[in-house]
């Protein structure tokens, strides 16, 4: 059975990771979008804590023997992973968008200095 | 300015095979009205068939999103002044007739937003799966509970708002899937709320966005919405209840 101490230290880290989370989604400063990953994140690992039995069933199903707590970390660092996995997507996919919105603004800008209309302007291929 | 004007904002994407018949019909039902079709980075001639038929159109330069694009519209018509909005679809799925019906609760002044549902009147016909019946209605009950207030449908993209609505919205709307949210925002800032009962037309091309994963992240993210945005304190609108 886990610790009683490291299954404490356990269930706050992960209460705080979610109280965080849920106050930035609330001021507005974290989208719920990207907060879900980390909520999961947070959940998981609480459960994970609170449940001193079930990690170390969980640990035998991976064949940690040793330390089961070890489960705890090698989860934490399985979810911190994806998490920074979907924000490499994210950034992509914002990069592109930016370029695109640099490049519309500079040709709409030329059509607006030559005087021409700037309505039904071609969309960019892509 | 058009203190008095009325504009549709339509949102659409990939709609070119019905956004021309969209177009006319609002345009029949009024024609004092502006139409200004939000084009959502369409892949087909969704932006030109809307012009065509005499709607403004706004072209984003990428894919943002419904609640992205519709507000757009709502930002146009804070900038132009207007005094009123309709929001429609594009797929043609909610019926132009019924604008002045839902518009008149704005007209008497008795509402900020008016929501065009489905079920005021239990015996409306429209019947969804059951799943996404119970998905409305769940939502329904959850932002009826939160705001203290019967909602009878939060799901509806069918509404009509005056200009404090219209302010609200222009500054504060969420991104995806946006009608829940927007009905919580907009009754805890003190918008008055009526509501109409309309009937909604089956799609008559494409198929709905829902797939089962996008339904599991619409339920969480929803849920998660709502229950934050609870927590937040929004101003009261001094344009409320005039």
């Amino acid at each position: 059975m886990t610790p009683l101490r490291v299954s404490l230290v356990g269930v706050a880290a992960s209460l705080l990771l979610i109280l965080v989370v849920l106050e930035l989604v609330r001021g507005r400063r974290l989208k719920e979008r990207y907060a879900l990953l980390w909520l999961a994140t947070g959940v998981v690992l609480l459960v994970l804590s609170a449940w001193r039995d079930g990690l170390n069933t969980v640990a035998g199903w991976l064949g940690v023997t040793g330390y089961p707590p070890a489960v705890l970390f090698a989860v934490a660092t399985l979810f911190v992973l994806l998490v920074l996995l979907h924000y490499s997507t994210v950034i992509s996919k914002l990069t592109d968008e930016n370029v695109e919105l640099a490049q519309r603004i500079a040709l709409l800008e030329e059509r607006v200095r030559r005087g021409e209309p700037v309505s039904g302007s071609p969309r960019p291929p892509g | 300015m058009n203190r008095d004007g009325l504009v549709a904002i339509v949102p659409a994407w990939n709609e070119a095979e019905v956004i021309g018949a969209v177009v006319g019909e609002i345009k029949r039902v009024r024609s004092d009205i502006e139409v200004v079709v939000v084009d959502d980075a369409s892949q087909d001639d969704t932006a030109e068939v809307a012009e065509g038929h005499g709607a403004t159109v706004l072209r984003l330069p990428f894919n943002v999103g419904i609640g992205g694009a519709v507000q757009t519209g709502f930002r146009y018509a804070l900038e132009q002044g207007y005094a009123r909005a309709v929001r429609l679809d594009g797929d043609g799925q909610h019926d132009a007739s019924q604008i002045p019906r839902i518009l008149a609760p704005i007209e008497e002044g008795v509402a900020d937003l008016v929501i065009g549902s489905r079920f005021v009147d239990p015996g409306g016909s429209y019947r969804p799966p059951f799943a996404r019946r119970m998905g409305i209605r769940v939502f329904a009950r959850l932002v009826s509970l939160l705001c203290r207030q019967r909602v009878t449908d939060t799901t509806s993209g069918f509404v009509a708002l005056d200009r404090a609505g219209i302010e609200l919205f222009a500054a504060e709307y969420p991104h995806d899937y946006p009608e829940v949210e927007s009905t919580l925002v907009a009754l805890r800032s003190g918008l008055r709320l009526a509501q109409v009962q309309v009937e909604m037309r089956e799609r008559t091309t494409g198929s709905s966005s829902i797939t089962f994963l996008r339904s599991l992240y619409y339920i969480v993210k929803v849920t998660l919405a709502l229950l934050v945005a609870s927590l937040r304190r929004y101003p009261r609108l001094e344009g409320a209840g005039r």
